[in-house]
């Protein structure tokens, strides 16, 4: 089979992935940690414990706060100093549990030893259960409950599991180095999350520049044995990793606007994810450290770190080196899609992938022009958008219009601005345009709530 | 020749009589009754269709004003009390003089009180900054500093002052139509009252975090110390979040307030005086003696009455 991509859009950007020969290192732990209670999509997680309380790494801190919401779990023993509001990366307060370390005693049932377990429970409920328990989440960057997505609703019917192994994120090698050095653990999971989804066909797609990977992750599935799970080449493309592109690259079959994955029978879960519902699932471990790629070419050194959730991001960065000089941004996650880290006191949260440290010289942005209507915006669109017309229509606050034309299938992954010669800030404005479109159906299906409601009364 | 210039002349001519009488025969019938009061109404508005009335322009607000059985919900701010005189004569209702409003700027985060703690780089808009992240300072509830305020005005009465990376309100040409107020993502602005002579009090300030966080983020802070409450004597200012808020129906300019704010987060203007802190604070200190010196008397004479009945 020839190489695969999605059919529309997208851009080639440099890969830049200096990092992606340092093995990942445990990090050294924090003196205290800040366990944020929003590390995923959804309702806020609530706390269960209590300022005073003595915690155990993987012990359970807070309870979901909603249907779609997750456990989060103590990624430190010690004690709880603080339940209070603190500034997250972009400063804004966010309800946090502070915790002083005092050694690193574990909870019990929680397995720490190196050996591999094969054997997969048949139960798939209490998989699912387990999962929900470690507070597994979606690691690609959405943070999307895991469990909630392996319970398809009734009528929809999955046919293949989706592996996401692209890391088409300029910078970002954490998921590579997990699937070279945690290759087996990985399959693992993946084979979980296939049986679970009722024994379906699994594809782990790996793009073209990682080919160590793909080797490896083939040796791994002929030495463990497990059937239905293959490897797929991707071609080098952002955003691959998207998860409506990797479903068309990987199935060729299209997403509709609006609609979820299972709609077309695919479940789409990363590399990490898979790690992760392994260690829950097999280990009893939950989520309590992930990998973090710390990269740059300003950076004093590249590394990639197994970072206990909640570290202070400066913690981090001090421990290789600390901030050089010519670090004009630091960014959580890559380059296209991260966040600008406007507080360095804040701390990991589950989905912390990435921190990228760019110079002055290659993140200022250019003065923007006016629009030449080239079109390049609507080619790079991996939705099929019109990303110069969405920008019209923001500026112009025609609301209507811009739901006529989609903007909230915008995934914001940055494609348009990448690609514009005017250096016009595209997504900027579509961003804002998407926020006040979504607020606008989110509005209007209250209301009409509200209304039947009435009408039955 | 001319023959033909005489036919074409008298042919246009009497095309455009018959023309003429269609139209006015189909606008007689067709005529569609209005209350002609909407017209006069309209004339007497400013006509700036600025929308700060609630209405889509002033025609919108004319039809509604008509059709309204009083003027309660009906305001023009830029026209004001003026305006609103005429309209209401026009229409038959009396109306009660609103007081003229201004708008107000509630945060004195200059550059040099509230220091930068990192570089915005996006795009130069207050919403896009908001969504975004907390802003370049330690203060997330400030002012942005980007003008989305600036653009909203159609009067031209707001405008950045360089220096301290604030907007300023030209008195002279605002009339407080609101559209500031909704521009603003971090609800700064305040419609407020211009008080006599322009005279009135305000904290320009909207820091909700707790006194020493929001002192370290703007040395301009409120920092919810709680002393003007305590200070006025005309229960005008309360306390609220961390925030204090004087309400200017209570207000009574005596300055006292803003002479004992330790941070300087009340502003007083068009004062014809420069305000003497240390007087003011010397007059406090008299009364607050007067009042002990009075409660002792008070309580030596209560003492004295029981001491009597015991006996």
């Amino acid at each position: 089979m020839g190489k695969r991509t999605f059919s529309i859009g997208g851009v080639h950007p440099h890969d830049n992935k200096i990092s992606r020969d340092c093995r990942i290192k445990p990090l050294a732990i924090p003196p205290t940690v800040y366990i944020s209670m929003s590390q995923h999509i959804g309702a806020p997680a609530k706390p269960v414990v209590a300022v005073g309380d003595k915690v155990k790494v993987g012990q359970v801190v807070a309870e979901p706060g909603g249907f779609v919401s997750a456990f989060i779990h103590s990624s430190v023993s010690g004690t709880v100093k603080s339940i209070a509001p603190r500034a997250d990366l972009a400063g804004n307060p966010v309800m946090t549990i502070e915790i002083a370390v005092e050694g690193d005693e574990w909870a019990e049932g929680i397995d720490r030893s190196e050996t591999l377990v094969t054997a997969i429970p048949s139960d798939n409920k209490a998989i699912i259960e387990k999962i929900r328990l470690g507070g597994v989440v979606g690691l690609g960057g959405a943070t999307f409950p895991t469990h909630v997505k392996l319970m398809p609703p009734p009528g929809s019917k999955c046919e293949r599991v989706i592996i996401n192994g692209c890391e088409c994120e300029p910078y970002l090698t954490s998921d590579f180095r997990t699937l070279l050095e945690k290759g087996e653990q990985v399959v693992i999971g993946a084979a979980i999350l296939r049986q679970v989804m009722g024994n379906v066909p699994c594809t782990i797609a790996i793009e073209e520049n990682k080919p160590e990977a793909i080797v490896h992750i083939r040796e791994v599935i002929a030495k463990l044995g497990y059937e239905g799970i293959e490897v797929m080449t991707m071609k080098m493309r952002y955003p691959q990793g998207g998860e409506k592109q990797l479903i068309d690259a990987v199935m060729g079959r299209q997403v509709g606007s609006g609609a979820l994955p299972i709609s077309v029978g695919a479940v789409v879960q990363n590399v990490a994810t898979a790690l992760a519902v392994y260690d829950a699932v097999q280990k009893n471990k939950p989520i309590i450290d992930n990998s973090v790629t710390v990269t740059g070419a300003c950076a004093a050194q590249q590394a990639n770190l197994l970072v206990r959730v909640g570290t202070p991001l400066r913690f981090i960065l001090d421990a290789v080196g600390g901030v050089p000089e010519s670090a004009a941004k630091i960014i959580s996650g890559g380059p296209m899609m991260g966040r600008a880290v406007a507080n360095l006191d804040a701390a990991t949260v589950k989905g912390t992938g990435a921190l990228l440290l760019l110079t002055e010289a290659e993140t200022r942005r250019k003065p923007a022009s006016a629009c030449i209507r080239c079109g390049k915006c609507a080619n790079a669109c991996p939705m099929g958008l019109e990303p110069f017309l969405l920008n019209r229509l923001v500026k112009a606050g025609d609301m209507e219009a811009l739901e006529e034309n989609a903007i909230q299938d915008c995934i914001e992954c940055g494609c348009c601005l990448y690609s514009c010669p005017a250096n016009i800030p595209l997504l900027d404005n579509i961003r804002m345009g998407k926020g006040a479109v979504l607020g606008a159906i989110r509005a209007r299906a209250a209301a009409a709530k509200a209304a039947a409601e009435a009408a039955k009364k | 020749m001319t023959n033909i210039v005489i036919w074409t002349i008298a042919i246009i001519t009497v095309l455009g009589v018959l023309l003429a009488l269609v139209l006015f025969l189909v606008a007689k019938k067709f005529k569609v009754e209005e209350d002609p009061r909407i017209d006069e109404v309209e004339k007497a508005m400013p006509g700036a269709n600025c929308g700060g009335c609630g209405f889509a322009g002033c025609r919108a607000f004319a039809e509604s004003a008509v059709k309204a059985s009083d003027l309660e919900k009906h305001f023009c701010p830029v026209g004001g009390n003026d305006t609103m005189a005429k309209v209401a004569a026009i229409l038959g209702f009396e109306v009660k003089a609103k007081a003229p409003q201004v708008a107000v700027i509630r945060c004195n985060g200059t550059c040099s009180a509230r220091p930068k703690t990192n570089e915005y780089d996006g795009f130069p808009s207050c919403k896009v900054k908001a969504a975004l992240y907390s802003g370049d300072t330690g203060c997330s509830f400030g002012c942005l500093g980007c003008g989305d305020c600036v653009e909203a005005c159609q009067f031209g009465a707001l405008s950045m002052d360089p220096e301290t990376g604030l907007p300023v309100v030209d008195e002279e040409k605002c009339t407080a139509c609101g559209a500031c107020v909704k521009a603003c993502p971090k609800l700064i602005i305040e419609l407020r009252p211009k008080g006599p002579r322009g005279m009135r009090e305000a904290v320009v300030c909207v820091n909700k975090d707790k006194g020493p966080v929001a002192k370290k983020a703007c040395a301009n802070a409120c920092i919810g110390c709680g002393i003007c409450v305590k200070t006025c004597t005309h229960d005008a200012i309360v306390m609220e979040n961390n925030i204090a808020y004087i309400d200017p129906a209570k207000c009574k300019l005596c300055r006292e307030c803003e002479a004992m704010c330790p941070t300087g987060a009340i502003h007083g203007v068009n004062f014809p005086k420069a305000l003497d802190k240390e007087a003011v604070k010397a007059r406090i200190a008299e009364r607050k003696k007067k009042a002990a010196e009075a409660e002792a008397a008070a309580k030596a004479a209560e003492a004295e009455q029981s001491k009597k009945e015991e006996q």
